[in-house]
């Protein structure tokens, strides 16, 4: 009895797994020419390879190393600002924390430090989903970020090499690659009024910050108006 | 590595990681505000848009609305198609085309 209770627990953990990986590759294959511009715009931004490959390892948040390089590369070295834009575009994640916490806070606690470690926006939508679908699951969720991980870190490094190769990247337009990028991530988001007067009214801050205003400080001031913005709107409408 | 540039990245490091395990100890038997959420909401979306808008209006540092910014029109075409298909890669690969044909004339 207890051996085969061992036995189909054990199929049900290949089973796990063998889910999240079918679930998860068309994502981690998206993943793919983010990280291969990673590596790219660390280069452009005159990082060296190591740099730009050891954010990629121990930082490990996409928009947050784009920000980070482009911010670098312009010339902007002050570690306050740097870290203070860090965390304004990762406090999404304590939302994406919160709403997993119910079911992490069973786990053991190193392994609640590890799946936080790896907790992504990808990694969030998947596990949801899969909660939806069936039950939490932490293997599911480690096995999707673990994925997430690995590919990330080759795939950088596969754009550090492939922009070695290019003498520079910026003639051949390469460095459009972050708005093309940003902009799938942004479209599927506008799907409401609010969501659209927050996009025209950073859109707007942005701009007119960005031609008066020295450095990329036009990137935090519309974050901040825009988004107070659509949070008081959405209180409105609450109370409505 | 430039040790700047290493506290830098060990910075962004501890910060993004506050991030991912704070609500885990933060808002354990709390959850989280009204107030913050309503905020949060919109982060993602007025963040994006800082990021993109200027880099194709003002590519150079000035604004540039003309049929010579190829930032604009290849984002342009780039934004239909994100918003057609919802797809990094043919968005990536028609945008850049796109941005490379323009760059050659």
């Amino acid at each position: 009895m207890q051996l085969s209770n061992l036995i189909s627990s054990k199929n049900e953990l290949v089973e796990e797994v063998w889910v999240a990986l079918r679930e998860c590759t068309p994502v981690v294959l998206g993943v793919v020419p983010f990280g291969i511009t990673c590596g790219i715009m660390g280069l452009t931004a005159r990082m060296s390879g190591i740099e730009t490959i050891s954010m990629s390892v121990i930082v490990f948040a996409g928009a947050s190393q784009f920000i980070g390089i482009t911010m670098l590369g312009s010339g902007i070295t002050g570690w306050g600002i740097l870290i203070l834009t860090t965390l304004l575009v990762n406090l999404r994640h304590l939302i994406m924390g919160s709403s997993l916490a119910p079911y992490m806070l069973e786990l053991p606690f190193p392994l609640q430090a590890l799946l936080a470690f790896l907790l992504t926006d990808e990694t969030y939508a998947l596990t949801i989903s899969r909660i939806h679908k069936a039950r939490y699951s932490a293997l599911y969720q480690l096995t999707v970020s673990t994925m997430l991980y690995l590919v990330w870190i080759l795939s950088t490094v596969a754009g550090v090499v492939l922009g070695g190769y290019i003498s520079d990247p910026l003639t051949w337009g390469l460095d459009f690659a972050m708005p093309a990028t940003f902009l799938v991530l942004l479209i599927p988001l506008l799907a409401d009024r609010i969501s659209l007067i927050v996009f025209s009214a950073a859109a707007g801050v942005a701009v007119l910050s960005a031609l008066y205003l020295p450095g990329k400080w036009y990137i935090i001031i519309a974050c901040l108006t825009a988004s107070i913005i659509g949070g008081l709107l959405e209180g409105a409408r609450e109370h409505a | 590595m430039r040790s700047d540039v290493f506290y830098i990245i060990i910075g962004m490091a501890l910060v993004t990681y506050f991030t991912r395990i704070g609500a885990l100890a933060l808002f354990r038997f709390t959850g989280v505000p009204t107030w913050l959420n309503r905020w949060l909401k919109y982060v993602p979306v007025a963040i994006l848009t800082a990021l993109i808008i200027p880099s194709l209006l003002l590519p150079k540092g000035y604004l540039d609305i003309s049929l010579n910014n190829h930032y604009l029109i290849a984002g342009i075409v780039a934004a239909f198609v994100a918003y057609r298909s919802r797809n990094i890669i043919a968005t990536l690969g028609i945008g850049m085309s796109i941005m490379f044909v323009l760059k050659l004339f």
